[in-house]
């Protein structure tokens, strides 16, 4: 009999976790759609959006150029310590381009904005749910989702983009620096390989892939700040969530756009 | 006297918990109502229907006669003000930003300039000087907050006003201040307001008629002037602050 019972408990925890799993996938659902459906619905608020745009785009620029540079020094002296195995160090120039362009820019840009961005959209949005500022909209004739929630996933998707393209530049420059400084490669001959490998399909994919990370990074904040719970606990845990969340999308999104867009 | 505000009947449950069960009230053209109650007895939920942020799960609330649904909802919400517990401002506005928020982002738009003018009027009316209106809320002592919160809410001139607990974590100078603003804005606007409070001085300065909620239910309504002599326990507990009675201390 307590083996039966302890069954029976085991296969309750189970149903109430696809529960709760299959109402938190419905919820957010509900959210993206509500996002999306005021982000292409006047009233808009440009100044709102210019705002986020200088938050979301501007102010991660330090963040994303740094990553970009470190991470194109290092995948030049990997790539070198790779192809000398088996004497193809010439392929250098090119693996870091293509390396930066289609996977490491946006990814790592991503990831690192998902850690600011997220982070503080939905400590903010949070804050603004606990100390009823949101409640405060609505009484104001304002519909948060069009005030508060479609600047910010506009100003994501469309900033993106955009830092992963100056990612990509830094992060190729800093390949060309290691190489040129460290590897002892010809500076014509870096930039000359660099250009004849890279194509404008490698640049574009990754640039559709940092459009939908944006997107994931600020639906994240918002959504975990617009749902966050009571209190100090409740905005600390919406962060949390936030940033969590967004890095997981982030990664298994750049797995499934790598298939849609390289597998042929 | 037609009513501003009807409840009939309003039921609100949270999950397996019953907030509001049976929740009957008019509020009478131009009148000043204040709810009284318990923490937790669902005043806040009650004034949260009235504005339509939490739709009931039964009952009806009419506005001015006209039933309020989700589609009517935005027609009212601009005949609204609402005082919220913590001054709800804005953080990242400054202060006539806040108090000119419908000017500047609703249908016919201010100018800045036009905006901040009749922000200036309104936090003068409140009893905030101009120099005020370009600080941050952050920058602000609690009862300016407050104030700044009133001519918020008071700015495009609403037909009925919501106080959410207009003087909690106020000193007893400052909350006599915003009680007779409360009281002065109201008869000058003509305005019907709801007000929801703890406070037994703030009910008897600004109420014209009061209700009670004890758990979900409309326990007692009468005018101010009755309240002492209600000849229920429960209110009479309520209004002394005795610990002991039918109401239990620990809830």
């Amino acid at each position: 009999m307590p083996l039966l019972f302890a069954l029976q408990g085991f296969l309750a925890s189970i149903g109430r976790t696809v529960i709760a799993l299959c109402a938190s996938v419905g919820a957010l659902t509900q959210f993206t759609a509500m996002a999306v459906s005021h982000v292409i619905r006047p009233p808009w608020y440009p100044g709102e959006f210019g705002r986020q745009l200088l938050k979301i785009g501007y102010f991660s620029l330090p963040v994303v150029g740094m990553t970009a540079l470190f991470t194109g020094g290092a995948l030049a002296l990997q790539i070198y310590a790779g192809g000398s195995r088996f004497n193809a160090e010439s392929v250098v120039p090119s693996i870091v381009a293509i390396g930066m362009v289609r996977e490491l820019g946006p990814v790592l840009g991503g990831l690192m904005v998902a850690g600011r961005v997220s982070a503080s959209v939905a400590a903010e949005i949070a804050t603004m749910r606990v100390t009823e500022q949101i409640d405060a909209l609505s009484t104001l004739s304002t519909n948060p989702y069009k005030y508060l929630v479609a600047p910010r996933v506009l100003a994501a998707t469309l900033a993106m983009p955009v830092l992963a393209l100056i990612g990509d530049v830094i992060g190729i420059m800093g390949g060309f620096l290691v190489g040129v400084g460290r590897l002892n490669f010809n500076a014509g001959a870096y930039l000359n390989n660099t250009s004849q490998f890279l194509t404008a399909g490698d640049v574009l994919s990754g640039l559709v892939k940092a459009a939908v990370f944006g997107f994931i990074i600020a639906l994240m904040g918002c959504y975990h700040g617009y749902n966050s719970g009571r209190g100090a606990q409740g905005v600390g845990r919406a962060t949390t969530n936030a940033v969590v969340s967004a890095s997981i999308l982030i990664l298994a999104c750049n797995y499934i756009l790598t298939e849609a867009l390289f597998s042929t | 006297m037609t009513a501003m505000i009807d409840l009939k009947g309003v039921a609100k449950a949270f999950g397996p918990k019953h907030v509001l069960r049976d929740i009957t009230l008019s509020v009478p053209r131009g009148q000043s109502m204040v709810i009284i109650g318990g923490s937790g007895t669902g005043k806040s939920v009650t004034l949260k229907c009235v504005l339509g942020l939490v739709t009931p799960d039964a009952g009806e609330i009419r506005i001015d006669g006209a039933p309020l649904t989700g589609k009517t909802r935005q027609g009212f919400i601009s005949r609204f003000g609402m005082l919220f517990q913590g001054g709800a401002l804005f953080d990242s506005l400054t202060v006539w930003e806040n108090v000119s928020f419908r000017f500047r982002h609703g249908p016919g738009r201010l100018s800045r300039t036009d905006a901040r003018d009749r922000a200036v009027d309104k936090l003068r009316r409140v009893g905030l000087s101009a120099d005020v209106a370009d600080q941050f809320p952050a920058e602000l002592s609690g009862g300016m907050q407050k104030r700044v919160g009133l001519a918020r809410a008071i700015a495009h001139d609403p037909e009925i006003i919501f106080f959410d607990e207009p003087t909690t974590g106020l000193d007893p100078i400052m909350a006599g201040v915003i009680n007779e603003l409360v009281r002065e804005l109201v008869t000058e606007m003509g305005a019907t307001a709801m007000t929801i409070t703890h406070d037994m001085t703030s009910v008897r300065a600004i109420a014209d008629r009061v209700a009670m909620i004890h758990e979900g239910k409309v326990r007692w309504e009468g005018s101010v002037t009755e309240m002492d002599a209600s000849g229920d326990a429960y209110v009479d507990q309520f209004i002394h602050g005795r610990a002991t009675g039918p109401i239990a201390a620990i809830r």
